[in-house]
């Protein structure tokens, strides 16, 4: 077992990780706690949400999860470094078509330069302009 | 009116400081916004109703007219447009009209976004040469995605504003493509 960054969204979790010749294989525990995930008799489980998981023999093996499998299952863009021990997950392929695609603003937060959070939802009943701007 | 430099905050910082704005001004070191918000390129405005609701998709702006012609486009229109939408004078756009608006993003886009994530945790971490590679890999998955190709280029040593860029432009341009690509006023 060797240490690993999962980085969900850029959220980083430690977990501890298998690699072998397959790919790199997340203890189950490691999954639950960077993603939510459970695995559980009835598939992958996040709140009332089950994902079955008969299909994907890849997935579990020895109480792991192999991460190019369950980036698929769960349609998220993966970028995998086995050399540095890292990989990120990007938001789901479909949230884009169903939050912008709908005219939904998706919310986010960020922070200012003093490190204090501000979120989009806060400006509700106002009109925002948003404005992405760089000094490059 | 909520700013996000998609920059280093010390990149950013100067900038602020000098406009010392009264509205929220953001960092996005993440590029939280073109994951979210399939954006390529800055500046990029969204109008964003009470609801919560797009009513304007992702736009190019300049603030001064100087800069709007690089994108071939009047600030002074884009402004007056503005100015009636939020004092409630522009009727709403028709949504199919809107959605056919937004750009979709394609598979390839939004796996280069998860390797530019990678990057800039590795870049975190001092392994500068492994965040090279996926800051490469993540421009050569989104040629048109310049947040990566142009937003990285500080990271990588390079001058935002000198060859490479300027190298990069040319290429674009030559290939039939256009740098900026804003929604017609009106």
């Amino acid at each position: 077992m060797t240490s690993f960054m999962l980085l969900d969204v850029g959220r980083p979790t430690e977990v501890e990780t298998t690699i072998d010749q397959d790919g790199v294989w997340i203890g189950a525990a490691g999954v639950e706690a960077a993603l939510g995930w459970e695995l559980k008799p009835e598939g992958l489980c996040k709140d009332d949400v089950c994902i079955p998981i008969a299909d994907h023999q890849g997935l579990v093996s020895n109480g792991a999860m192999h991460l190019e499998t369950l980036a698929d299952l769960l349609r998220r863009p993966l970028a995998l470094s086995k050399e540095h021990g890292a990989a990120y997950l990007g938001p789901p392929l479909d949230l884009y078509d169903q939050t912008v695609g709908a005219l939904q603003a998706p919310d986010f937060t960020l922070p200012d330069l003093d490190g204090q959070l501000h979120s989009l939802s806060e400006h509700r009943g106002s009109k925002v302009l948003l404005a992405a701007w760089a000094s490059w | 009116m909520i700013t996000a430099a998609v920059d280093r905050a010390a990149d950013a910082r100067p900038w602020i400081e000098r406009a010392s704005p009264t509205h929220p001004s953001l960092i996005d070191e993440e590029h939280r916004l073109g994951e979210l918000y399939n954006m390529v390129n800055v500046p990029t405005v969204v109008w964003i109703d009470e609801e919560g609701r797009i009513a304007r998709p992702n736009d190019v702006a300049f603030t001064t007219e100087k800069g709007g012609k690089y994108a071939d486009v009047s600030t002074d229109e884009q402004m007056a447009l503005l100015r009636s939408w939020v004092r409630g004078e522009l009727p709403p756009k028709p949504e199919d009209v809107l959605r056919a608006q937004v750009a979709p993003a394609s598979t390839g886009s939004q796996a280069a976004r998860a390797h530019f994530g990678l990057g800039w945790w590795l870049y975190q971490s001092g392994y500068t040469d492994a965040a090279e590679h996926q800051f490469r890999i993540g421009g050569e998955l989104a040629p048109d995605d310049f947040m990566i190709r142009r937003g990285t280029m500080r990271l990588r040593g390079s001058d935002p504003f000198g060859p490479e860029f300027r190298e990069m432009v040319t290429e674009w341009l030559t290939l039939g493509h256009t740098y900026y690509l804003p929604l017609p006023v009106g």
